[in-house]
């Protein structure tokens, strides 16, 4: 069996799009609030969400023979944990600001859903090659929302993007102004609700029936 | 071999728990020093800031060096005491009544003392600074920070319209130490200069109010002194 065989990259490239945590399964909507008024921010969290997700499902696939089925779910706790926690720790030696920014959320990355959801339901009764394309593709698929609506609410809310001034200044002079409603936590939802009502209405066979 | 077995069970879960832990620590060593670092920049950032300097991780240290003239410990009775003002751990000062720092700072000439605040918010502690003038009494520039207050509502206490409130305000009135309060919009103080508390985030604004009630409450001695 090839390492890209087409049902690998249905597992990988899958959750981009049709099966996508964010969009189709409504999985890590909360952390996709709080995080994305900037792009970067949103960047960094998309990154640790794959390799948390990615390697998780791999350590789990690895020694998935071994776990005693009574504990499995602390098993997949204490890994995960033991993975935010690494994550957490690299992004305060070497990304200090960002680490305080996302504050709490790299922490809560351990009860996103869709961490446990990948281990529990594919992780456990998978080979490590297969779950890692999976972790990626599901850690892809949540980034690739993330970092959307980061990228409209800082160029919207403030005019920048990754703290560079795109909106030039003339607009201001003619009198544009940055909405400001974009940078609050209601507005990542109305995005979201914009990006679901595009992707349904370009993927007919997701909408539901009547 | 049997994995449903209670002792397997059992081994497993201490080997596991084990290994993690021995994993953590030891990453925890490795990056400590840079971690250390980080913080000390951190804090650098948030002295200047509280005197309106603003500053980055890369131009920190020189506009510190350049701007901080002098730092010293002082205790209750307003007394100097020995001691690196910088690197002393303000949370065990206040509890401990152990010496307090203060950074001596010149701004367009004038001299600024600043003073350390540390309290407690709604989900953990609160910190700060308040850089007064060289009257001792009228704030010149204050900064708060905070380690997990809730994001939109606590947590606003960080952005510079916050802090801003400050600046004007006084500590004493007719020599006597009143603090400044934190009030609902709207609201007054009687006998004391206050500002706005933040909406939706009471006991944040509550915590604010107590900290700076409680931590330049060990500092009176030495802005007495004139």
């Amino acid at each position: 069996m090839s390492l890209f065989s087409g049902k690998n990259k249905d597992i990988l490239l899958g959750p981009i799009s049709k099966k996508n945590p964010v969009v189709v399964q409504m999985l890590g909507i909360c952390s996709a609030l709080a995080v994305t008024a900037k792009l970067e921010p949103s960047i960094v969290m998309a990154i640790s969400v794959v390799v948390v997700i990615a390697f998780a499902n791999v350590i789990i696939s690895l020694i998935r023979k071994t776990i005693p089925n009574r504990i499995r779910i602390i098993v997949q706790l204490v890994v995960a944990a033991t993975l935010v926690t690494l994550v957490s720790e690299i992004l305060k030696a070497f990304a200090y600001d960002v680490s305080k920014q996302l504050s709490v959320f790299i922490g809560l990355i351990l009860t996103n859903c869709i961490l446990m959801g990948r281990m529990e339901a594919f992780g456990l009764s998978n080979g490590p090659w297969e779950s890692f394309l999976d972790g990626v593709g599901h850690g892809a698929g949540y980034g690739v929302i993330l970092i959307i609506v980061g990228f409209f609410r800082e160029l919207l809310g403030s005019g920048t993007l990754l703290g560079i001034q795109i909106v030039p200044q003339i607009f201001y002079d003619w009198g544009y102004v940055n909405n400001g409603l974009m940078i609050l936590p209601p507005m990542a939802l109305i995005v979201i609700a914009v990006i679901i009502w595009i992707h349904r209405a370009r993927n007919k066979d997701l909408q539901e029936e009547k | 071999m049997n994995t449903q077995s209670n002792l397997y069970t059992v081994i497993y879960a201490a080997l596991l728990v084990i290994f993690v832990a021995a994993a953590l620590a030891f990453t925890n060593q490795v990056l400590k020093d840079t971690q250390k670092k980080n913080e000390e920049i951190d804090k650098k950032i948030q002295i200047l800031r509280c005197v309106n300097v603003v500053a980055t991780a890369k131009d920190v240290e020189a506009k510190y060096d350049e701007l901080v003239q002098e730092t010293f410990l002082v205790n209750k009775d307003g007394d100097k005491v020995e001691g690196d003002a910088f690197k002393t751990d303000v949370a065990k000062a206040f509890a401990g009544g152990t010496a307090l720092p203060v950074f001596v700072t010149k701004i367009d000439g004038q001299v600024k003392y600043i003073v350390a605040m540390r309290g407690t918010g709604l989900w953990g502690p609160l910190w700060g600074y308040l850089a007064l003038n060289d009257d001792k009494n009228t704030v010149f520039g204050a900064d708060f920070s905070h380690a997990g207050e809730t994001p939109g509502l606590g947590a606003e206490i960080t952005l510079p319209f916050f802090g801003r409130q400050f600046v004007g305000k006084e500590i004493f009135k007719n020599g006597e130490f009143k603090s400044i309060a934190i009030v609902k919009p709207g609201k007054t103080a009687e006998g004391q200069d206050y500002v706005d508390g933040i909406s939706g985030g009471t006991i944040t604004s509550q915590g604010v109010d107590k900290m700076i009630y409680n931590s330049l409450n060990n500092y009176v001695e030495f802005l007495k002194s004139k």
